[in-house]
């Protein structure tokens, strides 16, 4: 089977699922009443008053605990649904797993041809009108409906469809016990399917298509939970940061079709690197625009200062969510935009300056912040953040295969955290406080181990996938052209904290003292298998993702210096220009190895002495240090910043200010005119009434008095004018005979 | 008493003429007005006959014929226009009856 032609199969399986599962599986769910408070909106219907009330009571219980649903006697209610889980369990991975399989043979044969890409073009989307370029040559606004698969596509399709296939199949356990489970997996589907397009389309409109697709479910996701206040206002937030990155991302994309006249990632390259336009090192250019209007995109996408805010509220959703959504796929959407645009960056050095600062300082800053949140899945969210900001300083310095490189490893084991404290939160009946947590290594052994597989890959102890691809970045950082010694200084920092939370959030989990609720303490279990078998695998995969891309100076060759080479062929240049460094000598680089592998170990062993071995350390350094702490712990006030400038600011105050000039300009010009109205009408009246009237009546009146002489002889008696006949007569007469 | 002399009819003529007009300008009753009317056209009537009589010329008798003719029309009008009155107005009174005012 020719796999690469049918590439616009792998995302439709997912919609298929999608439309399936939100147009048909309401009418097959026969939801039982606490399902109900789940979905209470979808349900209205057909359902009476009674009913409704009772839904009601459920869902404040499911408020405060969203998964304890299982551990009160919730038996009698789903055998009806039982038949329909089971369908929807099957459908919608086994939809995501054909989507994997079809990517898989679609890679291999990919890894056959000689050029290493492939195109198909299914129809022309977008057949715009002709339309005057910049530089007033004529080009057309079109953009096809095509998908492109490349190296570069070829590592996101599996990450994708491999990583988002084992959440599906643990979602399949975490969220058993929740209701509207056929939503959840539509919308789950409706992700990859948009994910899919988002890394398959050949130009950037479509590639926005699939942006704000996930944008979208992102959002649904996220207020998955709708009922619960937080959940639904996080949902909104994502949205509306998100919008503002988009606006970035429209104008850069209008900017490129005035400049280069065409979206098309193939035909974009092709201009760039045609040597038609020049590297711009001297001066801010258009093309420097472009670029950073695109980065500003990416920074709302995924989660950069200062766009950042709306992850770490993301966490509402649901955990499977969190990992999928949040962690391995769609926030690393931007720096695939941004490794995309490879070509335009390379001739862009000043922005990409801006893109690895903004880097380095979201990975610094976020980590600051992971140091001492006490949310399980907060600390995973804010470390999220923080390995954005390592891709993008790699992206900045011009080690594109490197962020692609961090990106791969990090869908692994981030997708592995997020899937193990997920399962902690599951054992613990909706426990997210890890200050209520502890003691927990023997009880749920699997989602330890794996956890602290996921804990050391991310933390860059060698071996594991994080140290291959974190350590490239920091090399990179150190040794490219772009790269500085600051930028060096500030990645090794936070791979020092990245070690350090990773290790407290270990150790306030797992190890130590329990300080579980008694109540709770009783229930605790380890995950159902469908939830125990993702982990493993993701846990293999931070185990094995790394040796793809074992560092040049460790010699090795093949397999296990493949990642780099598989990517080559996307960033042509990029390699061109990569070889030109290499100027530094191999001994630097063990060296620097082994830095960031001792502040690695460094951050280990300090959050064990502080959060194992003395455990009243971090409240003394708390004490001593309050006022710090507490700008930590508040996430350095941006969300108050931001609320006070946008929301109360720009938002409230600037509602308050156009009100102010809505009653005094606007309605004081209409009430002006209102005035002038009537003081000229006033005029008019007096004008009408005294001359026109006046003139009208005074001729009347004129009429009326010369008329009256003649009026008062007009009796109306017939016999008073017989009498003026006959006088008259007899006048004539006596005139007659005098005369 | 010497004869009766065209001098004789037209002092009647004048008196007939005299009292009729007299009633048309005084009476109230409009059936009474009319009556005079016929006093009036009756004196020209007299007169007429008197000066035919004198002129021996039979014209003036047959201005007389129509005269009597035109005041038999008059009267049929004349009373029509009364009878049409009193319906709308419930009065024959001229007096009563003052609309030929401006």
């Amino acid at each position: 089977m020719n796999f690469l032609d049918q590439i616009w199969l792998i995302p439709l399986f997912p919609l298929v699922g999608a439309v399936v599962m939100l147009l048909l599986g309401k009418r097959l769910d026969p939801q039982p009443a606490s399902e109900v408070a789940i979905a209470p909106g979808l349900e209205h219907t057909h359902d009476d008053e009674h009913g409704h009330g009772h839904a009601h009571d459920h869902s404040h219980a499911h408020e405060a605990h969203p998964h304890d649903a299982h551990m009160h006697d919730h038996g009698h209610e789903h055998h009806h649904g039982a038949a329909l889980r089971g369908l929807v369990s099957l459908f919608c991975p086994g939809m995501v797993l054909l989507s994997f399989l079809f990517s898989a043979g679609a890679v291999a044969q990919l890894s056959q041809t000689a050029e290493r890409m492939h195109q198909v073009i299914q129809f022309t989307w977008l057949a715009g009108l002709p339309f005057h370029m910049a530089d007033g040559r004529l080009a057309t606004f079109s953009a096809d409906w095509g998908f492109l698969l490349d190296p570069l596509s070829a590592v996101m399709i599996l990450v994708v469809t491999g990583v988002g296939f084992l959440i599906h199949v643990y979602s399949i356990g975490y969220m058993g016990h929740e209701g509207g489970y056929y939503r959840f997996f539509g919308y789950l589907n409706l992700f990859v399917f948009f994910m899919l397009m988002l890394v398959l389309a050949n130009n950037y409109a479509l590639l926005f298509v699939g942006w704000e697709g996930v944008g979208l479910c992102s959002y649904l996701l996220i207020g998955f939970y709708f009922h619960k206040k937080s959940a639904s206002d996080a949902g909104i937030k994502a949205f509306v940061v998100n919008r503002v990155g988009d606006a970035g991302f429209i104008l850069g994309m209008l900017l490129m079709f005035a400049v280069l006249g065409t979206v098309k990632f193939v035909d974009v390259n092709q201009i760039l690197r045609s040597g038609q336009f020049h590297a711009e090192t001297a001066g801010f250019g258009v093309l420097s625009a472009m670029a950073l209007l695109l980065f500003i995109g990416a920074t709302g996408k995924s989660a950069q200062v200062p766009l950042y805010v709306w992850l770490p509220d993301a966490m509402e959703g649901p955990t499977p969510v969190s990992a999928l959504i949040h962690a391995a796929t769609m926030v690393t959407a931007g720096v695939y935009m941004v490794a995309r645009s490879s070509a335009l960056y390379q001739l862009t050095p000043q922005t990409s300056t801006i893109v690895a600062a903004v880097g380095a300082f979201t990975a610094i800053f976020a980590a600051s912040i992971a140091l001492v949140q006490n949310d399980i899945k907060r600390v995973l969210a804010y470390s999220t953040v923080s390995q954005l900001g390592y891709m993008f300083l790699a992206l900045g310095v011009g080690a594109y295969w490197v962020a692609i490189f961090h990106l791969f490893t990090h869908a692994f084991f981030k997708a592995l955290l997020f899937l193990c404290s997920g399962s902690v939160i599951h054992a613990l009946g909706g426990e997210q406080d890890m200050r209520r947590m502890g003691a927990l290594k023997d009880k749920i052994p699997v989602t330890h181990w794996t956890m602290w597989v996921g804990s050391i890959a991310i933390a860059g102890i060698p071996g594991f996938a994080g140290f291959f691809s974190k350590d490239e970045i920091l090399w990179q950082a150190y040794s490219s052209k772009q790269g500085s010694n600051a930028l060096y200084v500030i990645g090794l920092l936070t791979a020092g904290m990245t070690a350090f939370y990773m290790w407290r959030l270990m150790n306030m989990t797992f190890y130590g003292k329990s300080r579980v609720a008694p109540e709770v303490e009783a229930h605790i279990h380890e995950s159902p298998a469908s939830m125990t078998i993702p982990l493993s695998a993701l846990a293999l995969g931070s185990v094995l993702a790394g040796w793809i891309g074992t560092p040049k100076l460790w010699g090795m060759s093949g397999w296990f210096r493949g990642f780099e080479q598989w990517l080559e062929p996307a960033f042509a240049s990029a390699a061109i220009e990569a070889a030109q460094e290499g100027a530094h000598d191999a001994s630097t680089e063990w060296i620097l190895m082994a830095v960031s592998v001792a502040f690695a170990l460094i951050g280990i062993a300090v959050a064990r002495y502080c959060y194992h071995i003395r455990p009243e350390i971090p409240g003394a350094i708390e004490a001593r240090c309050g006022p710090i702490h507490r700008v930590l712990l508040n996430k350095w006030y941006v969300d108050e910043f931001y609320n006070f400038l946008f929301v109360d600011g720009f938002a409230k105050g600037g509602g308050r200010v156009f009100g102010a000039f809505d009653r005094n300009v606007v309605d004081g010009a209409v009430n002006g005119a209102g005035w002038l109205t009537r003081i000229s009408s006033t005029v008019s009246i007096w004008w009408d009434t005294w001359i026109v009237d006046g003139a009208v009546r005074f001729t009347s009146f004129l009429v009326k008095l010369s008329s009256y002489p003649v009026r008062i002889v007009q009796t109306g008696r017939v016999q008073a004018y017989a009498l003026f006949v006959v006088v008259g007569a007899l006048a004539f007469f006596g005139y007659y005979i005098a005369r | 008493m010497g004869p009766i002399t065209t001098t004789h009819y037209l002092a009647l003529s004048a008196a007939l003429l005299l009292i009729g007009t007299i009633g048309v300008l005084t009476r109230r009753n409009i059936v009474i007005i009319l009556m005079s009317i016929e006093l009036i056209l009756n004196a020209v009537n007299i007169n007429l006959i008197a000066f035919s009589h004198y002129w021996q010329n039979v014209n003036g008798q047959i201005f007389a014929i129509f005269v009597i003719t035109d005041a038999v029309a008059e009267a049929a009008v004349g009373l029509g226009i009364l009878i049409a009155l009193f319906r709308n107005k419930e009065t024959v009174l001229a007096d009563e009856v003052d609309l030929l005012k401006w």
